[in-house]
């Protein structure tokens, strides 16, 4: 059978401007090939960076903004799309191969009405008319398992959820029957309850129609959910390329035998979790608007443990922290750290109150003030908590940096001059400085890939064990939670559904929804995803 | 930043600015005369002696346009430099603090705004007792309603970034989060509206000269001399025009700069991320 897609030692470059610096040519993928059959997916793999959604667009004979196609062949049933002019382009988008972005929510027009948009482009380039496109987008919406699929196309953007949204947008990708989809990273942005609905939907869709696809994603467990063949990539270089049984099961290389193993570090649960450092009672809140986020919350974080809070997005994961940090007060409840009960309102609270709780923030980048180095961040809570000065701040600092694994290198250089991964650990330093006894830990992971989060854990393991300090752990990640918790809260829509140590709350009997938020987190297995929609299946069967 | 990099335009007004300042600091060692000697008959012409002429009493004009870019720079410059000090401050304490002092400062700053400068600064002027350092300072005030609307808005976006939260967290003052926190992260586009507010300046002290509430006579100054040269232009005597085309010229070269410091600032390239 011959080959629908065909990429041939595929070059592409980009021009980078680094600051202070001349603007210097760079190649961001070198030389990849690959082949991919009809109705087969290949899914592309790799960390922020390694170029997989630059090739996955050069499919498209594309190249965002800066980012030029240097050398290669795209032969798409024999013929080169690079070299096509642009009305030869323009025929094939949008109705030979077509595209599915990270962010539905953004990628489509608000203005109009889902269904003119999922039609569009098939009556553009004259596929169908508008009747047997109204016909088909409704199939498509049906085999999506969209609520209402005869009516969906007349809402609006705002009207329909996350989830159905990156439905809608791969049923438009699906309306003009093309050979090829690219998917980038369809359900990254999805809550996992979400996701694993939108993965059973595209892959069901993508058997009935028997389009190829092209599968873009950083979640090895997702891929290996659906794809025929994975290439693992890595700084524009081919790593690993084979069947997906190979690479899930037998990696060879082994930067693929990491990804695969990617959170296993278990450390075995404190046993003894009843010395709380941090009491949460009864706790209320709402935000100004009167949206009331929280509901009747208590819990505790044991001293020198691990407390995970897990929830999807909207469960009020994040409004606790700020409860506890006092930046919202709640109107009721308290809270208590260590035997004393902490004043509602941050301004109140006393300077040694704000030192011993520390926060650590999700998105390191906005974290971090941009003017100043990474010796005046980790310098400050110094000068300010120890009135420390001159060569002894100097030397604290350096003794930090060198705590994080970063070194006195480092001391000089802006957050901007820093990688992700680089400015969490200048973050985490920032609050060790204050010698916490707790640090909140909001999510510091989900932005950073899988090995540089797995790096942040580690280190975030080592430092509770030689500091004993506390963290009240936030995530969406079951996988984090089982790898480094002592105790579990699960949260949902404002409410405490689940709450102890972590053998408990990970363990049959389960409360239905963490069962649920359980099933959900794909796992690098084959055939899970088949498995899963099995067991659903046979469930609302037998009710 | 490199010095290729700037644009011709931005040279020409980079130029045009520090020819002005060089002739006001060494305006004693290069006017021909002084600045309030009557050398000669009344709107004499040009000629070898008096290169621009003479004006409505005799004074060589080229010598008081040398010495009016003293006083016209020292005040519009005094009076920006005013007028940014209490804006911004004002403006971040406003977006620090939220709340009623917000409100409090926002209401009054609009109610400023509402009347209209040159009317509220005529009336402030005509009352107080006619001194250099009151119209410095009335002109600060009445141009820090704009300053206080910028900076509030610039200090808006950066008081809701993470890193202030932290810097609140740590249990900062106000001043700190003000000065170190923000302060440097809204420099750029301050600069800009510094240039743009200087060029303002300018105009906005030569108008009130030449309603006679600006600088007094006999002190040289451009919009003065204006003034003073006006009833000429009936008798087709240009000398009015000098000081009123060395006002448009510093005005346009401030511009020129502006619009090159805002195209860098709002560019991905020059913007925060330059360190």
């Amino acid at each position: 059978m011959p080959d629908l897609l065909s990429v041939r030692d595929l070059r592409i470059g980009a021009t980078i401007f680094p600051p202070g610096e001349d603007p210097q040519d760079i190649d961001i993928v070198h030389g990849i090939s690959f082949d991919l059959q009809k109705g087969k997916v290949l899914g592309l793999i790799g960390e922020s960076g390694a170029g997989k959604s630059t090739i996955g667009l050069a499919a498209l004979a594309y190249g965002r903004g800066g980012v030029r196609i240097t050398g290669g062949e795209v032969l798409l049933d024999g013929k080169d799309i690079l070299s096509m002019n642009k009305k030869g382009i323009r025929s094939i988008r949008g109705a030979r191969v077509c595209y599915v972005a990270q962010s539905a929510a953004a990628s489509f027009n608000p203005a109009h009405k889902l269904g003119d948009q999922v039609i569009e482009s098939s009556i553009e380039h004259g596929l169908m008319t508008r009747e047997e496109a109204r016909k088909r987008a409704d199939y498509l919406f049906e085999i999506l398992g969209l609520p209402d699929p005869h009516n969906f196309g007349d809402r609006y953007p705002h009207q329909v959820s996350g989830g159905q949204l990156q439905r809608a947008m791969t049923a438009m990708a699906l309306c003009s029957n093309p050979e090829l989809i690219v998917f980038d990273e369809p359900t990254t942005a999805l809550d996992v309850t979400t996701q694993i609905d939108v993965l059973a939907a595209i892959k069901n869709a993508i058997e009935k129609t028997g389009t190829a696809a092209l599968y873009i994603t950083h979640d090895l467990a997702v891929v290996a959910q659906i794809s025929d063949d994975i290439m693992v990539l890595r700084n524009g270089d081919t790593v690993e390329y084979g069947p997906v049984k190979q690479i899930i099961e037998n990696p060879r290389q082994d930067y693929t035998k990491a990804l695969v193993n990617v959170r296993q570090t278990k450390l075995a649960e404190a046993r003894d979790q009843s010395d709380a450092l941090l009491k949460v009672e009864n706790i209320s809140a709402a935000y100004g608007n009167g949206v009331q986020v929280l509901h009747d919350v208590s819990l505790h974080v044991p001293r020198g443990q691990t407390l995970a809070v897990v929830g999807e997005s909207g469960s009020g994961k994040s409004t606790l922290a700020r409860v506890i940090t006092g930046l919202l007060p709640p109107f009721k409840g308290k809270v208590t750290f260590v035997d004393e009960e902490l004043s509602a309102e941050q301004k109140k609270r006393s300077r040694d109150h704000l030192r011993r709780i520390q926060l650590i923030y999700q998105m390191a980048d906005t974290a971090m003030n941009p003017r100043q180095t990474v010796g005046q961040i980790i310098g400050r809570p110094l000068q300010f908590y120890f009135g420390m000065r001159g060569a002894a701040r100097k030397a604290k600092v350096i003794e930090l940096l060198d705590e994080i694994e970063m070194g006195e290198t480092f001391y000089d250089r802006y957050p901007a001059e820093l990688s992700g991964g680089q400015k969490q650990r200048v973050a985490i330093a920032r609050a060790l400085a204050a010698k916490p006894e707790l640090i909140l830990c909001d999510e510091p992971t989900s932005a950073l890939d899988p090995l540089v989060a797995e790096g942040i854990l580690d280190l975030l393991m080592r430092l509770q064990k030689e500091r004993q300090v506390s963290y009240l752990f936030i995530t969406h990640d079951i996988a984090i939670v089982r790898a480094i918790a002592d105790s579990v809260a699960v949260m949902l829509q404002g409410k405490l559904v689940d709450f102890g140590p972590r053998s408990e709350v990970l363990n049959p009997p389960f409360d239905d929804y963490t069962d649920l938020l359980l099933k959900s987190v794909p796992e690098m297995k084959l055939g899970w995803l088949e498995n899963v929609l099995a067991t659903r299946k046979m469930e609302s069967a037998g009710h | 930043m490199r010095l290729r990099e700037i644009p011709l335009t931005a040279w020409i007004g980079i130029l045009g600015i520090l020819f002005a300042f060089f002739c006001a600091v060494f305006a004693s060692l290069i006017a021909p005369f002084g600045e309030r000697e009557i050398v000669a008959g009344v709107w004499e012409p040009a000629n070898e002696l008096y290169l621009l002429g003479t004006d409505n009493l005799g004074r060589d004009l080229l010598s008081r346009l040398i010495y009016g870019a003293q006083t016209t720079l020292f005040v519009s410059l005094a009076a920006s430099i005013l007028s940014f000090s209490i804006g911004i401050f004002l403006s971040f304490t406003a977006a620090v603090s939220g709340g009623p002092i917000d409100q409090g400062l926002s209401r009054l700053n609009d109610l400023m705004m509402s009347i209209p400068t040159l009317i509220f600064a005529l009336v402030v002027l005509a009352v107080l007792p006619q001194n250099i350092f009151i119209l410095i300072a009335v002109m600060a005030i009445l141009d820090s309603t704009r300053v206080y609307r910028l900076g509030r808005a610039v200090a808006l976006d950066i008081a809701v970034m993470e890193f202030v939260e932290a810097a609140k967290l740590r249990g900062e003052g106000r001043m700190w989060i003000i000065f170190r926190e923000i302060l440097p992260n809204a420099l750029s586009p301050l600069l800009a509206e510094f240039g743009l507010r200087f060029a303002f300046s300018i105009l906005f002290l030569s108008t009130l000269s030449f309603l006679g509430l600006g600088i007094q006579p006999p002190a040289a100054d451009w919009g003065g001399m204006v003034k003073d040269n006006k009833d000429g232009i009936i008798f087709g005597i240009q000398a009015a025009l000098i000081p009123g085309g060395a006002i448009a010229a510093l005005a346009v070269c401030v511009n020129m700069v502006v619009d090159w410091l805002l195209k860098r600032t709002s560019s991905l390239k020059g913007g925060r991320g330059d360190a």
